[in-house]
């Protein structure tokens, strides 16, 4: 199976783009197969083959790149994945708790998806939110905070098709392929929804603040005296 | 007592802080462009600023390696990598202050003679990144970025790259064979990026923290940077405090601070618990104790006591936790990530994860300590790139600190800790 030509053409059209942003061609190859997660939901046969033929290279060599990444998905995944973080700190926090009740719950284990091809679950390594642990991740998005409970209200919700908004993020959640399109470089808009910073983001400031403490006085000028 | 200091930090509060509105104008950009690039390259050495993705190399020296009249195009590439387990400090800056990153991309790239720069941001932050992309995009709209920026004559092109998983493209070399589209995967130095980086020619690649720093140091003189921090850890830094604190979160604070200041302004341990262990900068970095709540957390004081000062990632585990079972964590991340390049790496962290899972289930013989210090010493050294010595960071400060109680575990057969006392809505 290959793409229909419309799908081929727009694919295309977008993978010019994606090339053109780069001295050297195969600097696209990651992007393009965000692409192609925007488009499949997943690193499909038909889109190594397309990422091999934009670029010139051998399919074994996109095939090669795509298994080292774990953001590829080798197999049709759900529409939204949800991750929870297991490393050391998170899992400590909670995040253990979390991901044996809510695999129970979903019945599914890492990187297996629900029977109505809603949630795809995976276990998590740190992604960089230490400070408001334990995190999970829903499409790259945080969700900061969780308990077992949130946890399966998210993804019951999830399932249900009710809305659901990250904790630090859009004022609305999007799915796998609408979020691989913006890890592709086309944004989606939405670089302005959500506050600046929050929770503890902002601690350190806010006792600052109180205690009005800053940083030394700079002398301007400085540059040109020199 | 140390005062916090924000810098980077200090405009997070305003709900448009990610835009140019929010932000400023970029003068220090402007500034840095009708100055000599040799100025601001001797301007950065002499601010004293090291590295903030972990190494602490001096930053003002790598750009000086550069070469300069050799012909090549040179680079910049950002290393927003930020996947150490425990650190969380460029990730929330990219959210709320994305222009700092942008502003010091230009000076940089000015400074090392590069019209090219590129932002290679961990994939798994999709907000982080709409950010980023929309800030360098006003700064084009705005005249910032592209071609003859501030009436200079100088060009800058910008690219925001989306990595797709992986911790080892934190590591410099591996990132620039992921950005040049291949599996990442460390590369042998020498050559080092310098000479032959990106697309093998002349790149500087920085921690994005690093080049968020440099426009406040245009602005306000390497003096002013240099009157911050220790003798020879100058500046300001964001500390992350997370785990068993009170109020974690993000505190930027001169290079020296200790972490009982810190977890003085922070409401301290959490309410009934004791501090147990720590780690000053990541998981790579070796953990310490209660008995370390004094060392200032600066470079060289850090490693005077054996460890690393890291990116300032203070996980804080109280006496609830077990060691045992953070460690296997850290060793399962380690070994998930390897990238399979070199020998020790790959089967060293494989067999260390074997052996302490069955360690953490009271399985194990008090010969399976020795085993893991004799499989870690035979990592250390000799892998091809820091993941591998960072797995042996957590095995080696764990058994010295903690020998007791993995001995407890196959005492009793089994972990004498209770993994629920330790979560968030564990009773105290």
């Amino acid at each position: 199976m290959t793409y229909a030509p419309e799908v081929r053409e727009r694919l295309e059209t977008d993978a010019k783009e994606i090339i053109g942003r780069y001295p050297k061609p195969r600097s696209a190859l990651l992007p393009l197969l965000h692409l192609v997660q925007s488009e499949d939901g997943y690193v499909s046969d038909d889109g190594q083959e397309f990422c091999a033929q934009m670029l010139g290279l051998s399919k074994a060599e996109v095939v090669g790149v795509a298994t080292f990444y774990t953001m590829y998905k080798r197999k049709p995944s759900g529409e939204y994945n949800v991750g929870v973080c297991i490393n050391a700190l998170c899992a400590v926090m909670g995040g253990d708790q979390i991901w044996s009740e809510l695999s129970e719950h979903a019945g599914v284990g890492h990187d297996e998806t629900t029977e109505d091809g809603k949630i795809t679950l995976e276990r998590l390594e740190c992604n960089a939110a230490c400070d408001f642990a334990p995190v999970m991740m829903v499409n790259w998005e945080f969700f900061d905070n969780q308990t077992p409970d949130s946890a399966k209200q998210l993804v019951d919700d999830l399932r249900a098709g009710k809305e659901v908004v990250p904790t630090r993020g859009p004022g609305r959640l999007c799915s796998f392929k609408e979020a691989s399109r913006v890890l592709a470089g086309f944004p989606d808009g939405l670089a302005g929804d959500g506050p600046a910073a929050s929770g503890p983001s902002l601690e350190g400031l806010k006792i600052a603040k109180a205690n009005g403490w800053e940083a030394p006085a700079g002398d301007e000028g400085s540059v040109n005296d020199r | 007592m140390t005062q916090l200091t924000p810098v980077l930090t200090k405009n997070w509060d305003l709900p448009n802080a990610f835009t140019v509105d929010g932000y400023g104008e970029y003068a220090a950009a402007k500034k840095a462009l009708s100055t000599d690039p040799d100025a601001i390259i001797q301007m950065v050495k002499d601010s004293g600023l090291r590295g903030r993705g972990g190494a602490g190399f001096p930053t003002g020296m790598k750009w000086g390696f550069i070469p300069q009249n050799d012909g090549k195009p040179h680079y910049l590439v950002v290393n927003a990598d930020e996947s150490e387990p425990g650190t969380c400090k460029d990730i929330p800056l990219m959210m709320a202050n994305p222009h700092s990153l942008v502003e010091g991309v230009i000076i940089t790239a000015y400074a090392i003679r590069a019209n090219y720069a590129f932002i290679y941001v961990r994939g798994e932050v999709l907000h982080v990144i709409r950010r980023v992309q929309a800030a360098v995009r006003e700064a084009y709209e705005k005249g910032y970025l592209g071609s003859d920026i501030f009436g200079s004559g100088y060009d800058l092109e910008v690219v925001v790259h989306s990595g797709a998983g992986a911790y080892i493209c934190g590591e410099e070399t591996a990132l620039l064979d992921s950005l040049e589209g291949y599996r990442g995967q460390p590369r042998l130095k020498p050559p080092f990026p310098a000479v032959a980086g990106l697309y093998a020619s002349p790149t500087v690649v920085n921690n994005v923290e690093s080049i968020a720093s440099v426009p406040s140091i245009v602005t306000n003189g390497a003096d002013w940077f240099a009157g911050m921090g220790t003798e020879k850890s100058k500046g300001f830094g964001i500390f992350s405090l997370s785990g068993h604190v009170t109020r974690p979160g993000q505190y930027e604070a001169p290079l020296g601070i200790t972490l009982r200041e810190l977890l003085d302004l922070a409401g301290g341990i959490r309410e009934g618990h004791e501090l147990k262990f720590w780690t000053p900068g990541g998981s790579s970095t070796p953990i310490f104790t209660a008995e370390h709540l004094d060392v200032p957390l600066d470079f060289e004081s850090v490693g005077a006591k054996g460890s690393m000062l890291g990116t300032r990632a203070l996980q804080i585990f109280d006496d609830t936790t077990c060691v045992v079972r953070a460690v296997l964590r850290w060793t399962e991340f380690y070994a998930h990530e390897s990238c399979g390049k070199c020998t020790p790496c790959r089967e060293g962290t494989f067999w260390l994860k074997q052996v302490l899972k069955r360690l953490e289930k009271g399985q194990g013989t008090e010969d399976d300590l020795t085993t893991i210090t004799d499989i870690a010493d035979n990592i250390l050294g000799r892998s091809f790139c820091a993941l591998g010595d960072g797995a042996t960071s957590p095995i080696h400060s764990s058994v010295k600190h903690f020998r007791e109680e993995y001995l407890k575990h196959f005492e009793i057969g089994g972990c004498p800790f209770d993994p629920a006392a330790s979560t968030v809505w564990g009773k105290a």
